[in-house]
């Protein structure tokens, strides 16, 4: 049972060689990144460009008005979701993958559903039943016969509520890292651990979180950076945070250099956050090299433990699923919507093909950019960041950024075919699925990278090293020994990014092609128009669908066991 | 190995289906097509785009988003962008659509003749189709509509604690604020704002629909909402809908002064346009009885035509007089609406 640490991947022994013998040979791996770093700089630079054009902008008026709201709302927002979403996975995580209690098993995947439904719908569900007109207060009042002013209820439409909201559906990303870090520690570290004379909650505390760690700062850092971005729940909840007031600054005042200012410090909080979660990854890696990896045996709990236990785990599928979902039944019921029966097809397809398309796009992205950290280069940290930095960005804001040097680009190269063949191109990318894909590369390469990251990270480097010692060359290294060890990683990225993309809302409604309509938008069109009952129907259905590629992600983590194939003597 | 030639089949069949989408022409422009850009989102339009189609034969591409956004992507796609006609439901956007040099003018005697001056821009840029009164609604059992004639009346000690009204991000209120602005001026307009804050009965939050909800329901006395969001309620096919309406009263604000605020759902022809013929074919079809009656009929909004037959249950509001301040006028106040609105803390 060797289980050994280091302090970094790159640690003296075996960082030389590779290091080496890279050297030698230019690295197209970097060159890649850094041309995906600059593609998604490029529509961000785009609007924080017009920092520096014409006008003074509104940073002063919002200085004195909104600013201190503003910060203040986003920081609670930080706090709290990155408080709840950090308890609520770790503790689930750890409860269904360290002990066994009735119903565990099921629950492991069951904790997983939340992830399918968008913030926005768990927000219009909550709020709908929440409300002073909503079915459960009036059941209440009309029951004890009370007025406005003869009750105290919780005000849902606050800092608190949003926060709540998000915990509820953010929380699977932390869950799911911290349960794949969890199962992966080998019973062998824990059980020293056990034999040491821990008890095991300090088991639990001085072994097993420590060494989950980073896969735990990945989970929130997604989920953080996911709650930054969210505009349609905050603002269907009246709370104003950075992404509200770009909004609003842009396009209720029209004051784009107001709205750069804003996004500029946006992105200060988005920096924050990656800093910290590369200061928590940067001291420790962890490459447990055992040959027989043992499953941690489970412990019993029986009594009161195991019923605290279950409904610790229950509840947020509760919240997080069933309840909203049968909100939505209830809602679609009372008068669903009957177009959707006509047109499902069509909406289903264009959802159905832009997920699977950016799936497979994205993550064949991400190996890149997951190689890019591998190689160890000095630059290769920084860039892939910088590459993943669109996941924070309001997907508005991303949307009108790939569309403003789209257009530049298309119409340069119109003027340049007119001017010596006579011919107009028009747009060639602007308006078409293409200018939609990029919009999500984008946005989610963040998600994507994520899961690569930590599939290679399990890969110790030493294989390579010694794969090559073998006489593989470097492409057979990544063939035969990468692709098939980060089979897994590359599916739960897939997986991850189709679901993304099938919740995404800001960027299909102003990049989409004409005529397109996805499952999406047309849940967005019958809500803004105040038409809740009809969007319920729909809402329905993405959840529905989002579900598909879940499972197929719980049966991916299941699958294996906690061994990578291959790894086996 | 065969794990990673799986992944390989996966790999060139997703460069096969993005090589389809890149091959799929970007705008498909049939001879007679033309192409809207639109911030209108109701299911009873559908009817507009197909009787259009059967009339004339000329098809139409849609894109509907916000409009804010629309035009941003106007902007962006240049002297090539596709658009031919733009659609807003406010006159705030379809104003600023054409300060950004987003719209042509138009010379139509047809729709010069069917729409009254102040709903249209005087060098036809753009022309409001339907309007949508912003009006009061209080709880029948509670208020009087006399306690609230006016929007100004909204900023009244008595109704203190009682007032139920949207975000000042939306762009229903930032007209609203706009038209303050222009009959009272801005001093008196932050004033006032600042009673509406102060009156709220709870913080801003929801649509229209929720404020009136909330009336019935008995969180406040006093919501403001646009006309066709309690004319769907009126007319809902759910008992429970018509129940709410039956507990609330509409009020047209200011009908002994300015009169109430209307606002337009308007639309122009974009400027870099290739139909502009099927484009103003279009904005004329909108002013036909026909396609006035399906404003009224469908999304309960008024007709701008003089003479069209109001069905129900816009006949039941009866006639009241309106602001004729020009939608240009306080469509360009909207950005001094949005600050005094954020200093007097409305949310």
């Amino acid at each position: 049972m060797t289980a050994s640490t280091r302090t970094s991947p790159g640690g003296p022994a075996a960082g030389n060689l590779t290091g080496w013998v890279r050297k030698t040979r230019p690295n197209g791996v970097v060159a890649g990144t850094l041309v995906l770093a600059l593609l998604v700089l490029l529509p961000i630079g785009a609007v924080v460009a017009s920092l520096f054009s014409s006008s003074a902008g509104a940073l002063q008026y919002l200085a004195s008005t909104l600013l201190p709201e503003l910060l203040l709302n986003t920081l609670g927002l930080i706090v709290l979701v990155g408080l709840g979403t950090a308890v609520v996975g770790t503790g689930t995580a750890w409860l269904v993958s360290a002990c066994r209690f009735p119903g565990s098993r099921m629950l492991q995947w069951l904790l997983l559903l939340p992830l399918a439904m968008p913030a926005y719908i768990i927000g219009y569900a909550y709020t709908d039943f929440l409300l002073f007109a909503g079915p459960l207060q009036t059941t209440i009042r009309n029951m004890m016969g009370w007025t406005r002013d003869d009750y105290w209820f919780p005000e849902v439409h606050s800092l608190w509520g949003v926060s709540l909201m998000l915990v509820l559906v953010l929380y699977p990303y932390v869950y799911f890292l911290a349960r794949t870090a969890f199962l992966e520690q080998s019973r062998g570290l824990l059980d020293v651990a056990r034999t040491l004379g821990r008890g095991p909650w300090r088991v639990f505390f001085t072994v097993a979180l420590p060494m989950a760690r980073p896969a735990i700062a990945a989970g929130l850092a997604l989920a953080l950076m996911e709650a930054l971005a969210d505009f349609g729940t905050v603002q269907y909840f009246g709370v104003q945070t950075f992404t509200t007031a770009i909004y609003r600054t842009w396009f209720g005042m029209g004051d784009r250099v107001g709205a750069a200012q804003l996004a500029s410090g946006l992105l200060m909080f988005v920096f924050l956050l990656i800093s910290l979660e590369q200061w928590s990854r940067s001291r420790q890696a962890f490459h447990d090299t055992s040959r027989r990896q043992i499953k941690p045996m489970p412990v019993r709990l029986r009594g009161w433990r195991a019923a605290l236990a279950m409904i610790a785990c229950t509840l947020p599928v509760l919240l997080g699923f069933v309840l909203p979902v049968l909100i939505l039944l209830g809602l679609h019921l009372d008068g669903g919507d009957e177009l959707l029966g006509a047109r499902f097809l069509s909406y289903a397809r264009n959802s159905f093909l832009l997920a699977g398309t950016s799936a497979v796009l994205i993550t064949a992205c991400a190996v890149l950019t997951g190689y890019c950290l591998r190689s160890r280069s000095p630059v290769a940290g920084p860039l892939v960041r910088l590459a993943t930095l669109g996941y924070a960005i309001p997907g508005t804001v991303v949307a009108v950024g790939v569309l403003i040097p789209l257009g530049v680009f298309d119409n340069w190269l119109d003027a340049q075919m007119q001017g010596w063949f006579g011919l107009s191109t028009g747009l060639l990318f602007s308006g078409t699925m293409l200018a939609l894909l990029y919009a999500y590369l984008v946005r989610f390469l963040a998600v994507a990278n994520g899961a690569i990251e930590t599939g290679f990270k399990r890969i110790p480097p030493h294989i390579d090293d010694v794969a090559r010692t073998l006489g593989r060359t470097r492409r057979q290294v990544i063939t035969q020994v990468h692709l098939p060890l980060l089979n897994r990683s590359m599916l739960m990225s897939a997986a991850i990014v189709f679901v993304d993309v099938l919740k995404e809302l800001p960027a299909t409604l102003i990049v989409r092609p004409f005529n397109f309509d996805t499952l999406a938008v047309r849940v967005y069109q019958l809500a803004s128009d105040e038409r809740l009952e009809q969007a319920a129907t729909g809402s329905l259905v993405i959840v529905a669908i989002a579900l598909v590629p879940i499972i197929l992600l719980t049966r991916v983590a299941d699958s294996g066991g906690m061994a990578e194939p291959g790894l086996q003597p | 190995m065969s794990t990673f030639n799986i992944n390989r089949r996966h790999l060139m069949a997703a460069a096969a289906a993005s090589a389809g989408l890149l091959a799929a022409p970007s705008v498909l422009r049939a001879a007679n097509e033309i192409n809207l850009y639109s911030s209108r989102h109701y299911d009873t339009d559908e009817a507009f785009y197909t009787n259009f189609t059967k009339l004339t034969g000329i098809g139409i591409n849609r894109i509907e988003a916000k409009a804010e956004e629309l035009i941003e992507r106007m902007k962006a796609e240049g002297a090539n962008s596709p658009a031919d006609v733009f659609i807003t439901v406010d006159a705030g956007n379809i104003e600023r659509a054409n300060v950004d040099g987003l719209l042509q003018p138009v010379s139509s005697d047809t729709l010069t003749k069917a729409i009254p001056a102040h709903l249209r821009h005087p060098d036809g840029s753009w022309f409001g189709f339907s309007k949508r009164a912003r009006v009061i609604v209080v709880a029948r059992d509670r208020m009087k509509p006399e306690d609230v004639p006016t929007y100004e009346s909204l900023a009244d000690e008595k109704v203190k604690g009682k007032l139920l009204i949207r975000s000042s991000g939306n762009i229903y209120n930032q007209s609203l604020m706009g038209s303050i602005i222009a009959a009272d001026g801005s001093e008196q307009a932050e004033a006032w704002a600042r009673g509406v804050v102060a009156n709220m009965a709870r913080a801003p939050k929801g649509g229209d629909t929720d404020q009136i909800k909330a009336v019935a329901a008995g969180e406040g006395d006093v919501a403001v909402a646009n006309s066709y969001y309690l004319g769907r309620l009126i007319v809902s096919d759910k008992a429970e809908d018509r129940e709410i309406a039956s507990k609330v009263q509409i009020v047209f604000p200011n009908q002994n002064g300015r009169g109430t605020n209307v606002n337009i759902s308007g639309g122009g022809v974009a400027r870099y346009a290739r139909n502009v013929e099927g484009a103003v074919k279009f904005l004329e079809y909108l002013v036909s009885d026909e396609a006035q009656m399906l404003f009224a009929s469908g999304n309960v909004e008024y007709p701008v035509v003089e003479g069209v037959k109001l069905p129900a249950p816009l006949d039941s509001f009866g006639s009241f007089k309106e602001d004729t301040l020009d939608a240009q006028k306080y469509a360009a106040l909207n950005a001094e609406a949005v600050q005094i609105m954020d200093r007097a803390g409305w949310k």
